[in-house]
């Protein structure tokens, strides 16, 4: 008898496991937080600061999925993933979402059964050198000692840019950010590679960054967005149009600042209405309050504050918007309309 | 006055499996392993249900893709391009390197540590007791660790570059940098395959002589010198031979080009953290073996020696130590064992093992962690079984013959 309701309980666990996947937004408002996937720590994207909240670029983007969810930007879990294990707990079902400066790849979207909804930077791999060295492109590196992050596209890329050019390298494999910048101030790597704004926001913590070089080669296309699980449309809708809310919002000219102002009085453009939900049912359409939208812009900012809060030129980190440049400006950022 | 008397048999009725005890503990244990069965099943049902709802599938076909990274230390050509099965083997002998030389270290460091903390010497009896408890206690993870940002801090290569070098080279051949320590490697000219047979026919000659000189002792009673002997022929012909031939061997020295240095041999420094760390960590350990069992020959063999006249060096390699061994060599075989697993936690340092490759780099490229993991499981299994197999071997032909 007790076999039977052990056995049963370990059936029904097991199903419940495997129906998880199918409602992550009723899973999300039962638990009241989101969890998120960010990485361990790298300043500007995702690292907690002096008071142990996180902050930065991609940590935004959680908060704004879990201000649009369930109305507070603070009701977050941020679980620090390593390039190792980010797949596994975003699989598994550990976190709801992953925003760590991943990758959209062919294979993590079909093979490994992913869902990559957007791209919150535009980013390639650069290298990062000592000036010392007084190496001027990334083709003069043959022979050098490489510290890379295990685990990455970086470490793909990093043998095929070798081998096309038929220079040799050595790989130090690293687990995180923080243990490579370790080596390469040590001098146990001559170079430290991998997406170029990791590389600024890595150098704008060393006690002298102007004695590193960045050189000019980005060796590949890095679009970084976050994602969720295959088989959930409607929460990977939900992540995608917040992130898309984020960009329209800066092209619109809405910002933390006026918008609850614009929610309030409305505006003459229809698609800042329909955008903060004073008009229209984009809200129901998405299986949220009409005011989703305006919750997660007015916890983060649009996109342009997010950019300049965290990385942009202004910060230690000190990155030109170029390609993430809104797309009237220029860049490739580009929402499709709120209609 | 008893007499022995069968009990009447009865016929068996299946309330006996309960209460009868001849029948009750395999009752429990078929109870049991249904249960164990059960568990399992359902395991590996929520698995296989879960995949097939994530659309996910087991498939070993990633093995024959190209792998696409590179990786530091390689014992056998790989490249890049090589697949990922190729990449496993190069961590499985990668793997296979730190574990021996671990196991060499660990023995030779333990079997001196154990055998002089029984000094009288007070001071270095306290020293060693203080390796012992110093290494045996802090976590081996964390002796990777430090002894890699110990090889951290020496100069980087750097340091030894341009006029104003602020290292030079140890002997004007070896270097040690941040990145490892650079040997010259032998090159072999024309002629040189004769000095190493050469060499290796005075490596059995040595083996030859103490054999006929522990027979001769064994039937004349004679003693013959062996060590200066050995020593004699391990160096006079091989030298001898070398010179003969016009010094064909030469030494390739390493030399500071570009980033790196290159040529000669290089020791890479995670292999050098790794192998440190884990013979001495596991060293302690089995010093502790040693120890006891030289302890646990009963005190009168030692004094029955000391009467016969033996020295004290005799007395510990001819009469204490063989049998000692038969203490010491089971629980050995659970240190080697020990040191194999325990280079998994190479990643640490970047050393590429079998868990780095395959386990880590190529389970992530790929995303097949449960196949991954599966074989990892199978190739530590194998492993493990075929040291425990050899030292068993070896564990009986030094037990005690009983006749």
């Amino acid at each position: 008898m007790k076999k039977t309701v052990f056995l049963g309980a370990l059936t029904i666990a097991g199903l419940a496991a495997g129906a998880a996947a199918a409602a992550t937004l009723d899973d999300v408002k039962a638990r009241g937080k989101l969890n998120c996937g960010v990485t361990t720590g790298l300043v500007g994207f995702a690292a907690p600061n002096a008071n142990g909240e996180w902050e930065g670029f991609d940590v935004a983007v959680c908060r704004a999925v879990a201000a649009a969810t369930l109305g507070d930007p603070t009701a977050v879990e941020f679980v620090p993933t390593t390039g190792k294990t980010r797949f596994t707990a975003l699989a598994s079902g550990e976190i709801d979402m992953l925003a760590r400066n991943t990758t959209w790849t062919f294979s993590r979207d079909n093979d490994l059964k992913f869902e990559f909804v957007g791209v919150n930077y535009y980013d390639g791999q650069g290298f990062m050198v000592p000036k010392e060295l007084g190496v001027s492109s990334a083709k003069e590196l043959d022979g050098a000692t490489v510290c890379i992050q295990t685990g990455t596209t970086t470490e793909l890329n990093l043998a095929d840019f070798f081998r096309s050019n038929n220079i040799s390298y050595e790989p130090v494999p690293i687990e995180t950010n923080a243990e490579a910048q370790q080596q390469y101030l040590a001098g146990a790597c001559d170079v430290y590679t991998t997406d170029a704004s990791g590389l600024a926001a890595t150098r704008a913590t060393f006690e002298d960054p102007s004695a590193h070089a960045l050189l000019p080669e980005i060796i590949s296309k890095e679009p970084l967005g976050p994602l969720v699980r295959h088989g959930d449309n409607e929460w990977g809708d939900i992540v995608r149009w917040t992130l898309n809310a984020m960009i329209t919002a800066e092209e619109l000219g809405v910002t933390s600042a006026n918008v609850a102002d614009m929610a309030a009085n409305g505006t003459d453009n229809p698609e800042i209405n329909r955008l903060l939900g004073t008009e229209g049912t984009l809200g129901e359409m998405i299986g949220l309050e009409a005011d989703w939208a305006k919750n997660a812009i007015m916890a983060v900012g649009n996109y342009g504050e997010v950019f300049e809060g965290n990385i942009g030129e202004s910060t230690p980190i000190g990155l030109a918007r170029g390609l993430n440049a809104q797309w009237t400006e220029g860049g490739l950022m580009y929402s499709p309309p709120f209609r | 006055m008893t007499t022995m008397t069968d009990p009447p048999r009865q016929s068996f009725r299946l309330s006996m499996l309960l209460n009868d005890t001849r029948y009750r503990s395999y009752t429990f244990q078929f109870i049991a392993l249904v249960v164990l069965a059960g568990i399992v099943a359902v395991l590996a049902n929520n698995l296989v249900v879960n995949l097939a709802a994530a659309g996910l599938n087991i498939s070993y076909e990633f093995l024959a893709n190209p792998a696409g990274y590179d990786i530091n230390q390689t014992l056998i050509p790989y490249t890049s391009q090589s697949s990922n099965l190729q990449a496993a083997w190069v961590g499985i002998l990668n793997t296979l390197l730190v574990a021996f030389l671990g196991c060499l270290f660990a023995t030779i460091l333990g079997v001196i540590a154990g055998v002089l903390r029984l000094s009288k010497n007070w001071l270095v009896a306290k020293l060693m007791s203080l390796y012992v408890e110093a290494f045996r206690n802090v976590p081996v993870l964390i002796w990777i660790l430090i002894i890699n940002t110990i090889v951290v801090t020496m100069p980087s290569p750097r340091a030894y570059r341009g006029d104003a070098a602020t290292h030079e080279m140890l002997f004007g051949v070896i270097a040690y940098t941040n990145r490892g320590v650079y040997i010259p490697a032998p090159t072999f000219g024309p002629g040189s395959m004769i000095v190493v047979a050469t060499f290796i026919a005075s490596i059995i000659g040595i083996f030859a002589y103490r054999r006929y000189a522990k027979n001769l002792l064994f039937n004349t009673g004679k003693l013959l010198p062996t060590l200066w002997p050995s020593i004699a022929l391990f160096f006079v012909p091989t030298l001898l031979m070398y010179f003969i031939m016009g010094m064909p061997i030469g030494a390739d020295i390493p030399a500071l080009t570009g980033f790196n240095f290159q040529g000669g041999i290089q020791i890479q420094r995670p292999l050098i953290a790794l192998w440190l760390a884990l013979s001495i960590y596991t060293g302690a350990f089995i010093a502790e073996n040693v120890r006891a069992g030289i302890l646990a020959i009963n005190k009168g063999q030692t004094e029955a020696a000391a009467s016969l006249g033996l020295r004290p060096g005799r007395i510990m390699n001819l009469v204490v130590l063989p049998q000692a061994l038969r203490v010491i060599i089971p629980p050995l075989i659970s240190n080697y064992l020990n040191i194999t697993k325990n280079s998994s936690l190479a990643i640490a340092v970047g050393y590429a093992d079998i868990t780095a490759t395959l386990g880590g780099i190529t389970l992530n490229q790929t995303g097949r962690a449960i196949e991954c993991v599966l074989l990892l499981m199978l190739f530590y299994l194998i492993i493990s079984l075929l040291i425990s197999f050899f030292m068993n071997i070896y564990n009986r032909s030094v037990s005690l013959k009983e006749r």
